[in-house]
């Protein structure tokens, strides 16, 4: 039984899970399928090419970057979609009705979002161990950072969702922001195989330190220590989650 | 006893627009209340602003003496808004949404027969497991008016409940919120249709570029304003000394605005002098409307 000073927040992230459960062909399978696409094609193409680490093959260490990838669009766009949707319909009026403070807001959402980021990268790691073999080296690591990003995303989902007042925007934000910093992050390669430049460039890139420090987790080695990737991500983390409390406080777009 | 809705020198401004200015209010616990206006005139902005969906430029509201800003939690607590847009979320069926929403404001599963409840006086009981997009327009509006009582809120707002709404679905719904007023709720209400304000609320509270210019109950309102009108059918055009009288006149149909039962000695005598046979005649009472008109002004869009 939960008390009910904690009802409110409980109900509206049960909802907010709730809502991509119902439409999980889309929210879940179909993030899974596309990760395994990837898989099939580029491990078909540059198993035989490409090593990256001595003793890891380039398949298995596709997999991590894969699944972070997904986890990370996937709480992306579970706080950005359910956000924009509820604008352009107007039931969001539903939610800024209620007593539900700020940060309950915030939490709820956010909880909602890491969810179905877990979720995902939980459905595609299940289906690639049938076909590859994937050490795990450092479970810690492993959680830490599918938690950190999927919050990390989630919150600038969140952000993406007060701002864009139109779907177009937020496809522009989908397409301009969030896919180039995904596969400019070494999801398909370690940036060491990059010239110089380009990895001065990545280093600059959230994401990279993401997908690095996760990777670590399975193969105990990594472009750079896991201790400075988790810094970055936790500190790209609080930066945002104080914008987006900020913006929330002020009732930024959402309260006139 | 504290006042449901307090309203002191609000105001609202929309970059240059001035949307209120100065608006003060006081409305009962328990009071059956009519905001009226023509559109534009701040009635959605005045009950954004006591929902806390917009902030004021300038002023202060308290619900049930809860400040609207400051104590927010409070005062949602006890305020139930029907939005005037058909706004549903597209993922839940009927129920669910309901019990979402009064999951919101704390109320857990002893809430689940006052929901039923509300299902059932709205006509909603045999669409409690459609998703509201399936639902007709009128389905919609009902679940719509449905989800501001979730929780039970004491102060209920009606931001024009019955636009585009058939007449059953008007009639039951104002059974049900009589019967709420009748247990103690307070409704506030705006609306159009000025015979149903007319009908249900004891005061009233009209409307006009943000600023409210009349105040008092229906009844004082009616006799203060309105006198009576008198309609005449006539074979011949009306005197040009009736003229002043006139408030409206086509087809040989003419209705004159009295101030006091003497005129209508005068309007006969004047008939006569000029000759014009009267058909038919028949003395109205003023209803809401010419009261509306007298003070918002002629050509409004009510």
């Amino acid at each position: 039984m939960i008390s009910p000073k904690y009802r409110g927040i409980w109900t509206l992230f049960k909802k907010e899970v709730l809502r991509f459960w119902r439409v999980s062909f889309q929210t879940l399978a179909s993030p899974v399928l596309t990760a395994l696409l990837y898989l099939l094609i580029f491990s078909h193409v540059l198993e035989d090419r490409v090593h990256v680490y001595k003793d890891v093959p380039y398949t298995a260490f596709l997999i991590p970057g894969l699944m972070m990838m997904s986890m990370l669009q996937n709480a992306f766009a579970n706080t950005s979609s359910s956000l924009i949707q509820s604008k352009v319909m107007g039931n969001l009026v539903f939610i800024l009705l209620t007593p539900l403070s700020y940060l309950q807001l915030f939490i709820a959402f956010l909880g909602a979002s890491v969810i179905r980021g877990l979720a995902v990268g939980l459905a595609i790691y299940m289906v690639s161990i049938w076909f590859v073999d994937l050490p795990i080296m450092h479970l810690g690591w492993i959680l830490v950072f599918a938690l950190a990003g999927c919050a990390l995303l989630g919150t600038f989902g969140v952000i993406a969702g007060i701002w864009a007042e139109k779907f177009d925007q937020m496809a522009a934000f989908q397409n301009f922001v969030i896919m180039p910093l995904t596969f400019l992050s070494g999801v398909f390669y370690s940036i060491h195989s990059l010239p110089a430049f380009w990895q001065t460039v990545s280093k600059f890139n959230p994401f990279f330190y993401m997908i690095d420090g996760f990777r670590y987790g399975f193969f105990g080695k990594s472009d750079i220590s896991p201790w400075v990737s988790i810094l970055v991500v936790v500190a790209f983390l609080a930066l945002l989650t104080w914008l987006t409390l900020k913006m929330l406080k002020s009732g930024y777009k959402l309260r006139g | 006893m504290i006042p449901a809705v307090n309203i002191e020198s609000v105001e609202k401004r929309f970059g240059t627009l001035h949307a209120l200015k100065g608006v003060d209010l006081t409305i009962e616990q328990g009071e059956f209340f009519g905001l009226l206006g023509p559109n534009g005139a701040g009635k959605s902005t005045l009950i954004n602003l006591m929902a806390g969906l917009l902030k004021p430029t300038h002023g202060q509201i308290k619900v049930v003496g809860y400040d609207v800003q400051t104590q927010y939690q409070q005062s949602r607590q006890n305020l139930g808004v029907v939005p005037q847009e058909l706004v549903f979320d597209p993922f839940f069926n009927v129920r669910e949404m309901l019990r979402f929403q009064a999951g919101y404001f704390g109320r857990g599963p002893e809430n689940d027969i006052w929901v039923d409840e509300v299902i059932e006086s709205l006509g909603l009981a045999d669409k409690a497991h459609t998703n509201m997009r399936r639902l007709s327009g009128g389905m919609k509006r009902r679940a719509l008016i449905a989800q501001a009582l979730a929780h039970k809120p004491p102060v209920i707002v009606l931001d024009e409940p019955t636009a585009g709404v058939d007449v059953e679905l008007r009639q039951m719904l104002w059974d049900f919120i009589k019967k709420l007023n009748r247990d103690g709720h307070t409704i506030i209400l705006t609306t159009h249709y000025l015979e149903e304000a007319e009908a249900l609320c004891g005061r009233v509270a009209m409307m006009k570029a943000g600023e409210i210019v009349a105040l008092d109950t229906t009844q004082n309102l009616l006799k203060q304003f309105a006198g009576k009108n008198l309609r005449l059918k006539l074979d011949d055009t009306l005197p040009a000394s009736l003229l002043p009288m006139l408030k409206q006149g086509e087809d040989g149909i003419f209705t004159l605005a009295l101030n006091e039962l003497g005129q209508v000695e005068y309007a006969l005598s004047e008939l006569r002098k000029a000759n014009v046979d009267i058909q038919d005649m028949q003395l109205l009472e003023a209803d809401l409307e010419d009261v509306f008109l007298s003070m918002v002004g002629k050509g409004s869009d009510i």
